[in-house]
């Protein structure tokens, strides 16, 4: 039980770690899209060629550079959780009210006034939508960090393969995908609350 | 040793994984496309079931990988087929949603136009819905034939072969020589899988509902 | 022939029809009308079945229509939408085509029916036949539309609210089109709107309907002079005062009042006096009892006239009159015909009441289009 429990924990603690970080490129990076259409462009493509990079192929890729352990699971749940971040952050800044924009210019706020007060928090419902995405789905890659040396639930779901024991299999995987169905859900309501306040 | 000699030295038995890890995709995704359009064309007839079956299509693609090879090799075993059986269900919800979405967003202007001129409900499906829903349904296999491609690198731990095969050597013995040859190639193999549906997609897009240049 | 015999459609506790009985005539351009909610567009659809009529009974040239294949039937029937519902995988040509398609036509006939179709509304086969209906404009598409409906010579069409979607002048264009297509290819049309406008613009008989009754059926000049219901009326609306024809104009709205007249017995330089005073080149004549006589001028008195002599002696009696009360049209008609520069206006007792002249005729139209004139 304290061994499921430690697991848990640290499944959380490095999805959720790497989700702040990753959070933070992501928006950055499409802010950066947003006021530079040709980098996003670019920006957008990377993120969507590293989506398609299996992800066996990319932990095993980044361990080489990162070597065994919690960084390198990490490095590879920020890269995949680029292109949900990126995308949200850059469609809502793009389909924000120009003639919000406008009168925001017209008093006469800098382009970074604009960007802090007033277009990021009426984007934030649609850059949290895709923080959400991002952080369901690295619930669930998180458990192949057992591969390159990583903790978390996936080690339990390795031994119970390597025993051939589903109980224990089931024992690691049932709170995967409760904490993840659990987030999923979670997240969708504060979206939905966060979606009032700004419409 | 240095990665050329290592792939000169191997490449029979890397070209033999590749052709594996084709054959997981094209026969797990082949078999979840012919699963999935007709099961997503039933759902458009009787949307109350809808949310209930998406709802647990959605749940399946939330159990990570790794657990559900696991369910797949204590259940049936080492072998080519339960990594089919699990990479099948696997592939099956983004062309059941794609399917379902993409009829349902037709709009009904067309279906009554359809109706109202006399088609049958067979000929308003093929002539009409499917068509207008064609892009959504080929980008719905086009997801999910990426996921497969990535889960596929996983089969090699169930004995199915295929790309993985090298990660996991490479993974076992640290020899970084055998991760790239395992990780590159299935990753080429992912980018080449997604460009080449991309194409299709855009060839297969009625050119009037082709976005104006 | 299409008939209705009490066809009643009910969803759960809510009559859509509630017991409709019609004939509509083959041939007849039939409008449907009334306000939303009313039963119009279910109408519509028992015609071809996308709603099946029950109970009642739709009949088609005295076949009931539910002896035949819903599927049979609607392609035996021209359909358009207001949605317009064109195809967007399909070019102008397939969209055109599709009905001759499904009925097994040989392709050359399909392409004979489209060369004609696209001919009958002046778009060019080379030019549009292989377009995509998102290349054409919203009354274009909607033209393919029409079309669509007509290409396996269907003799019936219906049209729901087909141009309720178009810009006033496209529509107006659109409406012509369709009423000469009509009366060319003699089809029977069952059309459906909300706009009284269109209604009485295209139809020979409109059927007024209101929660799932017909109210009304009767061509548009009956319902404008007897419309059978307040509501009908007020659908109506400025219909009715605008087709009221307007009593004709009479004389008298055009004379200007004020005449200079004389007395017959009044001395020639006495009348010249007058003339120059009031700055004109003649007077009116009048009697003790002040009727009129006729009129006198001032190159008759300076060419003939003797001092002393009554003015009576050089009276002109060939100068045009009306009476106040006839057509204005008769008096305008004169003074047109003549080199006369006015028509005297004169009342039932022949007394002058006044005296209609160019100018005046010009300011009573200028007051009448644009209101109160100063002159």
């Amino acid at each position: 039980m304290t061994e499921l429990l430690h697991a848990m924990a640290e499944h959380l603690v490095i999805v959720t770690l790497s989700m702040a970080v990753a959070s933070l490129i992501g928006v950055a990076l499409g802010v950066l899209s947003y006021w530079w259409h040709r980098a996003g462009v670019v920006i957008i493509a990377l993120a969507e060629i590293i989506q398609t990079i299996p992800s066996l192929a990319l932990l095993a890729l980044l361990m080489i550079i990162f070597g065994l352990g919690d960084v390198t699971l990490a490095v590879a749940l920020i890269l995949y959780a680029q292109l949900p971040i990126i995308r949200n952050t850059t469609t809502a800044l793009n389909e924000l009210d120009s003639h919000i924009i406008d009168a925001a210019r017209g008093m006469g706020m800098s382009r970074a006034q604009r960007l802090l007060k007033v277009e990021i928090p009426l984007s934030i419902p649609m850059i949290f939508g895709g923080i959400k995405v991002a952080l369901v789905n690295s619930l669930s890659i998180a458990v192949m960090g057992v591969l390159i040396g990583s903790g978390g639930l996936g080690y339990i779901v390795y031994r119970g393969i390597q025993q051939r024991n589903m109980g224990r299999i089931l024992l690691g995987a049932i709170p995967v995908v409760c904490i993840a169905l659990l987030f999923d859900y979670l997240m969708g309501k504060v979206e939905v609350r966060l979606s009032k306040h700004t419409s | 040793m240095n990665l050329t000699t290592l792939f000169l030295a191997n490449w029979p038995a890397i070209a033999r994984s590749l052709a594996t890890h084709i054959m997981l995709v094209v026969v797990s995704v082949g078999l979840g496309t012919i699963t999935a359009i007709p099961l997503g064309i039933v759902l458009t007839r009787h949307r109350r079931f809808a949310p209930a079956v998406l709802a647990v299509a959605g749940m399946i693609q939330t159990i990570p990988g790794l657990v559900m090879l696991g369910f797949a090799l204590v259940l049936l075993g080492i072998g080519t087929v339960p990594a089919l059986a699990v990479l099948t269900i696997y592939s099956i919800l983004p062309i059941l949603q794609n399917t379902y979405t993409g009829i349902s967003e037709v709009s009904p202007a067309y279906t009554d136009a359809a109706k109202g001129i006399g088609m049958t409900a067979m000929q308003v499906l093929f002539k009409v819905e499917l068509p207008l829903a064609r892009e959504t349904i080929i980008s719905g296999i086009r997801i999910s034939t990426v996921y497969i491609v990535s889960w596929a690198t996983l089969a090699g731990m169930i004995g199915a072969g295929g790309m993985g095969d090298w990660i996991w050597t490479g993974l076992a013995t640290y020899n970084t020589g055998y991760i790239l040859i395992g990780a590159i190639p299935s990753a080429l193999l992912a980018f080449a899988f997604s460009a080449a549906l991309g194409g299709l997609q855009r060839l297969l897009t009625p050119r009037g509902l082709r976005r104006q240049p | 022939m299409i008939e209705f015999r009490n066809v009643t459609k009910r969803y759960g506790a809510v009559t859509v029809l509630d017991d409709v009985s019609f004939t509509i005539k083959s041939g007849e351009f039939v409008v449907v009308i009334g306000p939303s909610g009313c039963g119009k567009t279910t109408t519509l659809r028992t015609i071809n079945r996308l709603i099946e009529p029950k109970p009642g009974t739709v009949f088609i040239d005295g076949k009931d229509v539910t002896l035949q294949s819903g599927v049979e039937l609607r392609r035996s029937i021209g359909y358009v939408i207001q949605q317009i519902g064109l195809f967007p995988n399909m070019t102008v040509e397939e969209n055109i085509a599709v009905v001759p398609k499904l009925l097994k036509y040989p392709p050359e006939e399909c392409r004979t029916i489209v060369h004609d179709l696209l001919a009958l509304v002046n778009m060019p086969w080379d030019e549009y036949a292989h377009k995509y209906p998102n290349q054409l404009s919203g009354g274009q598409q909607q033209r393919i539309g029409v079309l669509r409906a007509l290409a396996a010579s269907p003799p019936i069409v219906l049209m729901d609210e087909p141009f309720g979607a178009l810009d006033p002048v496209t529509r107006e264009g659109l409406q012509e089109e369709v009423k000469r297509i009509q009366k060319k290819l003699k089809k029977t049309i069952v059309f459906v709107t909300h706009d009284m406008d269109e209604a009485l613009r295209l139809a020979d008989t409109i059927i007024f309907m209101d929660k799932g009754k017909i109210l009304q059926m009767a061509s548009p000049e009956e319902m404008l002079h007897k419309p059978a219901d307040t509501l009908i009326k007020n659908f109506l609306g400025r219909h009715i005062e605008e087709e009221t024809p307007s009593a004709p104009k009479r004389a008298e709205e055009f004379m200007k009042k004020r005449v200079y007249t004389v007395n017959e017995n009044v001395k020639t330089l006495q009348s010249i006096e007058r003339m120059r005073k009031r700055e004109v080149n003649s007077l009116v004549v009048i009697d003790d009892e002040e009727r009129y006589l006729g009129t006198v001028s001032i190159e008759e008195i300076k060419r003939r006239g003797k001092a002393g002599r009554a003015v009576s002696e050089y009276l002109n009696t060939d100068t045009l009159t009306v009476n106040r009360n006839s057509d204005a049209k008769e008096a305008l008609d004169k003074l047109l015909a003549s080199t006369e520069n006015y028509v005297i206006v004169l009342n039932d007792d022949r007394s002058v009441a006044g005296i209609i002249t160019r100018t005046s005729t010009a300011k009573a139209l200028g007051e009448a289009l644009w209101g109160e004139i100063e002159a």
